[in-house]
């Protein structure tokens, strides 16, 4: 059973920030659950997916965040706390209707839950989701520690009930991802009963039709809802201030930027020179609460990742009390003392209000930061990233690499969001020339596709994964088909989200909750409609090859192969070993074989080791999977195989 | 081992390694051993993207009373697990001080620029050498090498848990091990994780 439904009131645990957004859930008796997979969001629905048969939850994970949100507001609609969750760029994807959403308003409390990634530290962007409250006009909550992380969640339900609007509750990685001790509060014993009234006066928010339209009536009611928010935000016990009565300076602050600043303070000693403002309540900003703060000093410093969305608000409302507070001198993402790009840290902290009071500060004595750093630079090699030992995208990558070398006309592949992301690097062949959001590879290829007329004649492939090409990739299919586009799409299909921790998807039999569903067969829909379709197993690399030589050689229409292999990281494979690998090394003449090391120089898996003093390569029996895919790259033999289901204990 | 005081607060350990080598969970463990003791733990981890090849690492920070910001300051590191040995300096560089103890595996994984020959991977008597220029107390284990002795090199990861308990600055046991452990991995694999972290406990005290 998961400790995080232990009805264990005033027990202090140690959760990461994503469980405590569960437990706060949990607390405030969550119904309906739904979200689409991305790191660093992932384990806010796969926790509650573990407890949704105990906790009487229905949980999915979803085709894509729109249909996560959609899911989740029909529970709000019939009556039931609902929530979803996504990654920063998910908000994106569900954004359309999500304007919607917050013109018809909700039913029972919802609450979205996107999880930012400062820094990029698992995504191929920093965007940022404060925005889009603010755009579709709903409240904006940042919890500033994990205890709050759970508290607020809770809040958030109930706000939302409050103001019959969804609310936002945005975490970062570093809140997400990090953990710290929480206290339970209690689990409610719930009874509820799902139904969705529509048959009352049309305009009745809790029995009429659930539209954005008429707009005007609609949108003037959901100005009210935003003037509430702000009415209930001046008193909200998640807005805080610890500081000194008229400070030199004062930071405000949100999300994790809190513990930063707070770090930052005690490191440099200024505890009673400097005030942190800690907000709660983003968006709206309550006001009267502002001009409490604001009219302590003449200094501010707004500390804040991403962009500088606490600091425009703050000034617009500076600007508008400027008569009665006086005019300030604001310190932050503009002026340039704090980063606009990359995660925060203490140090950046540190360092932005050293500079602002003119404090001398190191971090490090300079000696030991000298000698430090002249050892790392010489005894440090940098760790790129890479596929995982046994991966079949690698396979994949090596057999598409060189089918386009043997092609010859300059054929490149347009990629999208998932681990082959990383064919962008030498780990895959360099091989991805274009890569954007889920789904866009083919999007972008159907493009490339229909410029012909234009004397294009480039072979172009598209990869993506079998997660993908539910969410976005399908329908950039379709839109193929539909006008004729000629390309290859590729799709890397190793049965399950792989990236983010193997959730399910409509091409398994199994759903979030663990029951059995209807699978959706990639390859039946892909021939419904009307694509030319070959599978094969990209282990099997010289027919891999020559299958794609093949499709890109067709000038008509749109192509799909299948590559169909099991993630090596998978439950169903991970520890066991189909075959075990050795070197000849009679056989291995290394740089004198005139192969040029292409298996420890080129094909690079992480179990394949050059041996500098042998001068063989050797197999690292640590990290070798045994897929037995590098016996078929060593052009003399040396790389031998044999068969064994070995399972490791 | 149990009743160690904390000789700061909060105290900053960190565990680095490279993805797949069970920081996470080691991690994990030892926080929840930290908070059984009734100390305040905020752990900081970079996992993701790092975990395919790329250094990963785990911040802790421990204190009787409050929770501290996920990322350890620039030179605040008052212990190091590198479950991975070039790991150790690459932290050193950032979070080292004269006064940061290190406990080390000795087992290598190279980077893919070293598999490839672009890059060099530095012995194991320039890493030592290194360590103990930038340290005050510096342990190196065969961890993952006494854990394929015990059937799986993942081992070594709770190898190095024990030897940090064993070198004897935080309130660590092996029972407050066992019941943290009770409920994360399955009954038929605590015999061999209780094995692991008292070999590793003796490992340091030799």
């Amino acid at each position: 059973m998961s400790y995080l439904i232990d009805n264990n009131e005033g027990a202090r645990y140690l959760l990461m920030g994503n469980e405590s957004i569960v437990r706060g859930a949990l607390e405030a008796g969550v119904k309906v659950a739904a979200g689409y997979p991305g790191t660093p969001s992932s384990e806010i629905i796969e926790s509650l997916s573990k407890v949704g048969k105990e906790m009487d939850i229905y949980v999915e994970w979803s085709v894509n965040e729109k249909v996560a949100m959609e899911v989740a507001a029909a529970g709000s609609f019939a009556g039931l706390r609902s929530l979803c969750a996504m990654k920063q760029n998910g908000v994106n994807v569900a954004s359309d209707f999500l304007l919607h959403l917050a013109g018809s308003g909700t039913r029972a409390g919802m609450v979205i839950v996107p999880c930012d990634d400062p820094g990029a530290l698992s995504s191929v962007n920093e965007g940022e989701s404060r925005y889009f409250a603010r755009l579709v006009e709903i409240p904006l909550l940042e919890p500033g520690d994990f205890q709050e992380a759970k508290d607020m969640a809770k809040w958030a339900f109930e706000l939302s009930e409050e103001l019959r609007q969804i609310v936002m509750l945005r975490s970062v990685t570093r809140m997400s991802h990090a953990s710290g001790n929480v206290v339970f509060g209690k689990l409610p014993v719930s009874d509820v009963h799902a139904e969705f009234k529509c048959d009352g006066f049309v305009l009745d928010p809790m029995e009429g039709i659930m539209t954005s339209a008429p707009v005007d009536y609609r949108h003037t009611q959901q100005q009210e809802k935003l003037n509430k928010a702000r009415e209930i935000f001046e008193d909200c016990p998640f807005n805080t201030y610890d500081g000194p009565d008229s400070p030199e300076l004062l930071i405000i602050t949100s999300s994790a930027c809190t513990l930063y600043s707070r770090e930052a303070i005690s490191i440099l000693g200024l505890k009673d020179r400097v005030g942190l403002l800690k907000l709660g309540t983003t968006w709206p900003l309550p006001p009267k609460l502002l001009k409490k703060y604001l009219s302590m000093t003449d200094r501010i410093m707004i500390v804040e990742e991403v962009l500088p969305f606490l600091e425009e608000n703050v000034k617009i409302l500076a600007a508008e009390m400027a008569p009665e507070i006086g005019v300030k001198t604001f310190y932050g993402k503009n002026d340039g003392k704090i980063p606009m790009v990359g995660e925060l840290n203490p140090d950046i902290v540190v360092n932005a209000i050293a500079q602002t009071l003119g404090i001398d500060y190191k971090a490090m004595p300079d000696e030991y930061a000298n000698k430090a750093q002249g050892v790392a630079m010489a005894g440090t090699p940098s760790r790129e990233l890479t596929f995982c030992p046994g991966c079949p995208h690698r396979a994949s990558f090596w057999s598409i690499h060189n089918a386009l070398e043997l092609d010859g006309r300059k054929g490149f592949v347009c990629g999208d969001i998932g681990c082959y992301t990383l064919a962008i690097l030498p780990c895959g062949f360099s091989s991805l020339k274009t890569t954007h959001s889920m789904g866009s590879g083919t999007g972008i290829a159907s493009g490339f596709g229909k410029l012909g007329g234009f004397g294009f004649d480039q072979p172009i492939l598209s990869v993506c994964g079998d997660s993908t090409f539910f969410h976005t990739g399908i329908s950039a299919l379709v839109n193929a088909v539909h006008h004729s586009s000629n390309f290859t799409m590729v799709i890397l299909d190793n049965s399950g989200t792989a990236m983010t921790g193997f959730q399910p998807h409509p091409g398994l039999k199994v759903n979030a909750l663990g029951d059995e569903v209807p699978s959706i067969d990639i390859e039946e829909v892909c021939r419904a409609l009307g694509a030319r379709v070959e599978v094969r197993d990209p282990f099997d690399l010289e027919e891999t090859r020559k299958t794609i030589n093949q499709l890109i050689e067709d000038k008509q229409g749109v192509n799909v192969l299948i590559l169909r292999q099991i993630c090596a990281l998978s439950p169903e494979k991970k520890g066991k070993k189909k075959y075990e690998m050795t070197i000849d090394e009679e056989i291995c003449l290394g740089e004198n074989c005139g192969c040029n090391r292409v298996c420890t120089r080129i094909f690079r898996c992480p179990g394949l080791v050059w041996d500098k003093e042998k001068e063989v390569t050797r197999i690292d029996e640590v990290i070798c999977t045994g897929c037995g895919v590098c016996a078929d790259i060593c052009p003399a033999g040396a790389i031998k195989k044999s068969s064994v289901l070995k399972e490791v204990a | 081992m149990g009743n160690i005081q904390l000789s700061k607060d909060p105290y900053n350990i960190i565990i680095t390694g490279v993805g797949g080598q069970g920081n996470v969970m080691a991690s994990r463990v030892l926080a929840n051993m930290l908070v059984k003791k009734g100390y305040c733990v905020t752990i900081g981890e970079s996992f993701g993207a790092s975990q395919r090849g790329g250094s990963v690492m785990s911040h802790l920070r421990v204190s009787r009373s409050s929770i501290w910001s996920p990322q350890i300051p620039r030179g605040r590191a008052d212990v190091v697990i590198a479950l991975e040995p070039v790991e150790a300096i690459r932290v050193l560089k950032d979070y080292g001080n004269p006064e940061v103890k290190i406990l080390s595996n000795t087992r290598a994984i190279s980077p893919v620029g070293v598999i490839a020959g672009e890059l060099d991977y530095p012995s194991m008597e320039e890493i030592k050498k290194s360590v103990k220029e930038l340290a005050s107390d510096v342990w190196f284990i065969d961890a993952t090498d006494e854990g394929l002795r015990l059937g799986n090199p993942i081992l070594g990861n709770i190898i190095m848990l024990g030897a940090l308990s064993g070198v004897g600055v935080l309130p660590m046991d092996r029972e407050g091990f066992k019941g943290v452990i009770s409920r994360s991995i399955p009954e038929d694999k605590i015999d061999i994780n209780l094995k692991a972290y008292d070999m590793g406990e003796q490992m340091v005290r030799v």
